[in-house]
């Protein structure tokens, strides 16, 4: 019953979500047409070759053994080969990853630090000038399709301002002249560590525009969401007994209201922050972004199925863990909470 | 000081209160006008919808949206609470008027400890010396019969007792130490024999700290093992005021007599419990006539034509109804 309890039986259903997908991407890799052997040597390949292949990878041993093998090389960190950049995939990863990680960060903490307080806000002041503005706005913001904002900003940031850089996560010349070691992958964390605050710097005004864009949808989101709870929760009898007691309504709205609302809004954008892991393709593409979203497009674009599988796996896990933090965060916040309190995982 | 120089600590002087609705202006209080003198507890007893809620939360300046005060003045202790800012309002809500609401499971934040929502009100109120709250906040906790006060405070709402919520409600009231409270139906959600105990908190709370208590019930039985003077609210009017041993001992008011009949009393049985017939009437509209006309019994032509205004009938006891116009101008 207790909280620690509910987390650990949460957890433990990660771990059967987890192997579930593993099956799932196991089975997909067993019946989807074309030999991966044949797939791994191109289509000229000889006979004997492809049985050479299979061989070495295994593709000949029973079902079962070839699953526990999968789920054994999977935990160990080998997620195979790409077939088309031909290296492993976790060494395409260890950049890809971090990059698009830092990415979806930014854009996560702008929504919790930008779209919270506003939809505070915009409750508090149900219905006059503030909240029918901030109504119109993020109705824009949840329905802009983000490659044309990208356009747009790139159209008035870099080409008629020339504030901000085009694309990529860094400019050559620091690349070049002024490299910083990768620790993390975050550059702008990497770039604090080494000290090298020009790198950091030029970070930064790389990663503004993408994160903005990529940030619209989830700020206007959370806005919406964090008024409509906001709306039902001030309307509760404690909040009226809060304002008989004289406490301020700045110590209403954040101190007590918010803690009672902030759940649904965490839900949801650990949902768009997973989901944004491959869904950035378009803002990656744009930027040029050297990040998940383009990995996983141009895999599907030349068959890369193992590319696939990890992707989908790297977001499973991704989905996995920011639900078990949002669990986390609820217990902590909600002394309720019970076990079973909810089924999704 | 004596009771005749004492000033009234609430003065409630035709007191309007409205709410916009799609068929008009609701008036869920039309003039009303009682008083109440420090360190007593001022019934205030009415059916459901009949305007009580919406009273005692204009006397803290929190009405519910999206109704106001249309007229009239809320005096306590010599200044207009109706025309007071918010921020003079949020000075003396919890500091010198608290509230207590009818359904404690609802009034506390599930979200936070007893300890922490008591001594932010204290905090509130009264900055600084920390160490000095809990200890108080310990002993307000003993002080109102609650068992293990120290662990009570690191308690959850969901975790205690409805009687013992209620106590932790009191408890928060009586934090800052106010003058007056607004006690909106205080036992209603509670199993009987709780309410009977709350009822006792209550009463000893007058006895003991000098608390005033406007106590709002719609169950007349409970005014009169509780209260010191009495209102009885009629469709947001008030058709009965005056001690409650007056307004036991001899209710003027065919609504009244109606309550009172209605009330079980120990050698009727449940069968002999009468009820007045018919049913509320309409809030919005200007009202002409009395407005208890469609369910009286003594019912007179001009009962429809005029309405009734509060009649002197010895004692403190007054009546609105023409039954008693003679005794009020005559004798
Ligand atoms: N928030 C509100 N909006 C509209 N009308 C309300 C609201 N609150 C109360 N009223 C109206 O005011 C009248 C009195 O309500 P209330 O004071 O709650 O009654 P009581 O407490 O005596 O049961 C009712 O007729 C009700 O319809
Ligand atoms: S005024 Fe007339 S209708 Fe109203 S209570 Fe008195 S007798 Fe009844
Ligand atoms: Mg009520």
């Amino acid at each position: 019953m207790s909280r620690i309890e509910y987390l650990a039986r949460r957890a433990a259903l990660a771990v059967f979500v987890l192997l579930g997908v593993l099956l799932l991407t196991f089975i997909v890799s067993r019946v989807i047409p074309g030999d991966p052997a044949r797939l791994y040597l191109g289509s000229r390949a000889r006979a004997e070759a492809i049985q050479q292949v299979r061989e070495e990878f295994g593709l000949n041993d029973p079902l079962p053994q070839q699953f526990l093998r999968y789920v054994g090389s999977t935990l160990s960190g080998d997620l195979g080969y790409s077939f088309r950049t031909k290296r492993p995939i976790v060494e395409d990863l260890r950049t890809r990853l971090p990059a698009t990680m830092e990415l979806v960060l930014v854009s996560t903490v702008l929504a919790v630090t930008i779209g919270v307080p506003l939809g505070v806000l915009s409750a508090s002041q149900a219905g006059k000038a503030f909240d029918q503005f901030s109504r119109i706005i993020t109705i824009a913001g949840v329905s802009i399709p983000s490659f044309w904002l990208a356009l747009l900003l790139q159209l008035l940031f870099f080409m008629t301002l020339d504030w901000l850089p085009l694309g990529g996560r860094l400019s050559r010349d620091i690349l070049l002249t002024d490299p910083f070691t990768q620790v993390t992958g975050f550059f702008l964390i990497d770039a604090a560590l080494a000290g090298n605050w020009e790198a950091w710097r030029d970070a930064l005004w790389h990663i503004i525009m993408p994160a903005a864009v990529l940030a619209t949808y989830p700020i206007s989101l959370s806005v919406r969401m964090t008024r409509a709870s906001m709306l039902e929760v001030l309307s509760e009898t404690y909040i009226t007994a809060a304002r008989a007691s004289g406490l301020s309504e700045i110590e209403i709205l954040f101190k007590l209201a918010l803690k009672n609302a902030i759940v649904p809004t965490l839900t949801v954008l650990g949902l768009v922050f997973a989901f944004s892991i491959t869904g950035a393709v378009l803002v990656e593409i744009i930027f040029s972004w050297p990040g998940m979203g383009s990995y996983m497009l141009n895999a599907i674009l030349s068959d890369d199925v193992y590319v696939l599988f990890a992707v989908t796996l790297i977001v499973t896990i991704v989905y996995i863990i920011v639900n078990l933090l949002v669990d986390f965060v609820q217990a902590a916040l909600d002394p309720r909470i019970r076990m079973g309190g909810g089924s999704e995982a | 000081m004596s009771p005749a120089s004492a000033q009234p600590l609430l003065a409630i002087d035709d007191l309007h209160i409205s709410f916009p609705t799609p068929r008009g202006e609701l008036r869920a209080v039309r003039g009303i006008s009682f008083q109440v003198e420090p360190g007593e507890i001022f019934g205030i007893v009415g059916e459901s919808g009949c305007g009580k809620t919406v009273t005692g939360r204009s006397i803290l300046g929190l009405v519910p949206q999206p109704g106001r005060i249309s007229g009239g003045r809320i005096m306590f202790q010599g200044s207009d609470l109706t025309a007071m800012s918010q921020a003079e309002l949020r000075h003396l809500r919890g500091n010198r008027i608290a509230m207590i609401f009818q359904d404690p499971s609802a009034a506390l934040n599930p979200l936070f400890t007893i300890g922490q929502q008591l001594l932010g009100i204290m905090k509130r109120h009264d900055p600084g010396k920390r160490a000095g709250h809990l200890d108080a906040a310990v002993s307000l906790l003993a002080d109102l019969g609650l068992p293990q006060p120290e662990s009570l405070l690191d308690s959850y709402p969901h975790q205690l007792s409805g009687g013992m919520q209620q106590r932790a409600m009191i408890a928060m009231a009586l934090a800052a130490e106010p003058d007056l409270i607004v006690a909106d139906e205080p036992t209603t959600a509670l199993d009987v024999t709780i309410q009977a105990q709350i009822l006792d908190l209550l009463v000893a709370l007058k006895e003991k700290r000098g608390v005033t208590i406007v106590f709002i019930t719609h169950d007349l039985g409970v005014v009169a093992e509780t209260c010191d003077h009495v209102a009885v609210f009629y469709l947001g009017q008030i058709v009965e005021q005056g001690t409650a041993r007056e307004i036991f001992k001899a209710p003027r008011h065919p609504y009244t007599q109606g309550l009172l009949a209605a009330l079980p009393s120990p050698d009727a049985g449940q069968d002999a419990l009468k009820v007045i017939p018919g049913s509320v009437g309409d809030m919005v509209g200007d009202g002409v006539g009395c407005a208890f006309a469609p369910r009286c019994e003594f019912r007179m032509p001009h009962c429809d034509r005029q309405t009734p205004t509060l009649m002197p009938l010895g004692g403190q006891q007054q009546a609105a109804c023409f039954l008693y116009d003679e005794i009020g101008e005559g004798t």
